[in-house]
């Protein structure tokens, strides 16, 4: 097995009269993409803050690196890197201007030309930070958590508010960092993202962990039902498919008719069946659970506002 | 290894001269004012004494261009910082408290010295000015003053939570020792009560100590305002750096 690298175990904190983190405990390993996901407010940024050195948890036990955030932070912070939910920088700084002076906290730092290209603000170098769009700023600050070289990357919400296409080289990236050895711990609310990207995701709800697992593991576990859909005509018996093994239910509403199947190999049978039928397959799509069902099954609530 | 405290400074100059308005109450102000009561008073030698009104209220002005870095620019810039949330960027790297305010005053340090040349320029090309002091010691007693000034400003900076509240606060320490330690109105214009109190302000003692060694004094002359000053120092850096405010 490989190393942990943060060690969270009981983590409580409250802000005044809120519970942001009510006693949450798990562990990211060396080299993997662990992720955070949960609706806004379930704590996933204060779970970040109190790991990277930025609060102190009221209770509980946090090691990172072998280090406690609390009396080891700069010592930590030499070498994590964090890019927040929401910062700034000063309006009149130029991006160089920032990068040179980020880069000189830290011992050791990776090319910030080369940083700014990856993530397409090179033509941006000269630029004022009150001059970049939302989006060029999320990659900015993506961009200043990668500057010390760091060993544990956290990335809050790294990608809301970006454009699909930014999202997409963003994970590129994240992928890229993996293999050079970092570890990545990223919080999101977009589901797809998690799934796609990380290694194992940890649920979080109200301040409380509720499942943590392998996105597949945690789909096959929770993610209940394939849903098999096709357009049908007026009249369509939808009775003798429910007949066939594996088929758990039918809801045929006249235009569409919705099958939901506890395994894949079912779907072979529905196909040959609605060939004997004499069913067309044009609009025959199948639906696979996804970590979005995981957390409707789990918390009962869409994981949007 | 780089200096996080060079980066702070050089980074901090770059943004205050991209910020002009700053410089007027820094550079301009002081001047002008010192320019208006040289004009009302001269510089003719008071009666019984070797030194004029711009002699002895020179180092007042020097005063009051230290306020005015280090308490009104470091505390205003410091609570801005705060409410836009400048300071949790930077808490997120590897970098202390006093770093980020000794790179502030570094900056507002080098304006500070520009205003002082600038006063010296008038004083000498105009009103004649005579320094009758030891060169070194001055240079000692002006830069006591400056830190000590820039310690009791640390506070507010490292406190203020919002940019509004910063300049409420700076204001409040501003005006006050601007006319009660000499610097805006000769010390000696102000009545008994007001004296006393302005003995509690740093710059009354600032001021007195600079214009002692500049019309001639040494500094061992005045033990209670090196103390004063000293004290200011050590009490400015500890409140700052304990009770300092990320967010
Ligand atoms: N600085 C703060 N002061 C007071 N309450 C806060 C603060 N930050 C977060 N909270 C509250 O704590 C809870 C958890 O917030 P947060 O950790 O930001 O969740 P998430 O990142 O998952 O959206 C929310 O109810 C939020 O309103
Ligand atoms: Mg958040």
């Amino acid at each position: 097995m490989s190393e942990n690298v943060v060690t969270v175990q009981n983590l409580i904190k409250h802000y005044k009269d809120v519970k942001a983190v009510d006693g949450i405990s798990f562990a990211v390993k060396r080299g993997e993409i662990f992720g955070i996901v949960g609706p806004n407010g379930a704590g996933k940024t204060t779970t970040i803050e109190c790991i990277a050195s930025m609060r102190r948890a009221d209770s509980g036990s946090v090691d990172v690196l072998g280090l406690d955030p609390v009396k080891d932070s700069i010592v930590l912070k030499r070498r994590i890197g964090l890019q927040q939910q929401e910062s700034e920088i000063q309006d009149r700084l130029r991006l160089w201007e920032a990068m040179e002076l980020f880069s000189s906290f830290y011992d050791t730092v990776l090319d910030w030309k080369a940083l700014l290209k990856q993530l397409n603000l090179w033509e941006k170098k000269d630029s004022f930070y009150s001059a970049l769009s939302g989006g060029q700023k999320k990659r900015f600050f993506v961009a200043m958590a990668l500057i010390g070289d760091p060993e544990i990357v956290f990335l809050d919400e790294f990608t809301s508010g970006l454009d699909p296409q930014s999202r997409i080289s963003i994970w590129k990236l994240v992928k890229e960092l993996r293999d050079q050895g970092r570890t990545i711990v990223l919080s999101t609310h977009y589901m797809d993202e998690a799934e796609k990207l990380c290694d194992r995701v940890a649920i979080i709800d109200h301040g409380k962990l509720t499942a943590l697992d392998s996105p597949s593991n945690l789909i096959s576990m929770h993610g209940g039902h394939i849903r098999v859909q096709f357009d049908v005509g007026d009249v369509f018996d939808g009775e003798s498919l429910s007949r066939l093994e594996g088929v758990e239910s039918v809801l045929n509403d006249g235009n569409v008719c919705t099958l939901e199947v506890s395994a894949s190999s079912t779907i072979v049978e529905i196909v040959k069946k609605l060939d004997a039928m004499g069913q067309g397959l044009d609009s025959f799509r199948i639906e696979a659970p996804t970590l979005e069902d995981v957390f409707l099954n789990i918390t009962g609530r869409e994981v949007r506002d | 290894m780089k200096s996080p405290f060079i980066a702070v400074s050089k980074s901090e100059f770059i943004l205050y001269l991209r910020e002009p308005s700053a410089f007027f109450f820094t550079l301009i102000f002081p001047l002008l004012l010192m320019l208006l009561f040289a004009s009302i008073w001269g510089n003719e030698p008071f009666p019984g004494e070797e030194f004029g009104y711009v002699d002895f209220s020179v180092t007042a002005f020097m005063g009051m261009v230290m306020v005015t870095s280090f308490i009104m620019s470091l505390t205003t810039s410091m609570a801005a910082y705060r409410e836009k949330g400048i300071l949790k960027r930077f808490r997120a790297a590897p970098v202390t408290p006093f770093s980020i305010l000794m790179g502030q005053l570094a900056a507002v340090f080098a304006v500070t010295v520009a205003g002082v040349i600038l006063l010296l320029i008038a004083g000498f090309a105009i009103y004649d000015l005579k320094f009758m002091g030891n060169f070194f010691e001055f240079v000692f007693v002006f830069h006591l003053s400056a830190v000590s000034i820039a310690a009791l400003g640390f506070i507010p900076a490292s406190l203020a939570p919002t940019a509004r509240s910063g300049e409420v606060i700076a204001n409040i320490m501003y005006f006050p020792m601007l006319f009660l330690s000499g610097a805006a109105l000769p010390h000696s214009m102000l009545p008994d009560f007001l004296k006393d109190i302005s003995l509690l302000l740093p710059l009354t003692h600032a001021i007195k100590l600079m214009q002692g060694v500049w019309l001639g004094g040494h500094f061992w002359d005045y033990p209670v305002h090196l103390a004063v000053l000293i004290g200011f120092v050590f009490a400015g850096l500890f409140v700052s750096v304990r009770f300092f405010r990320w967010e």
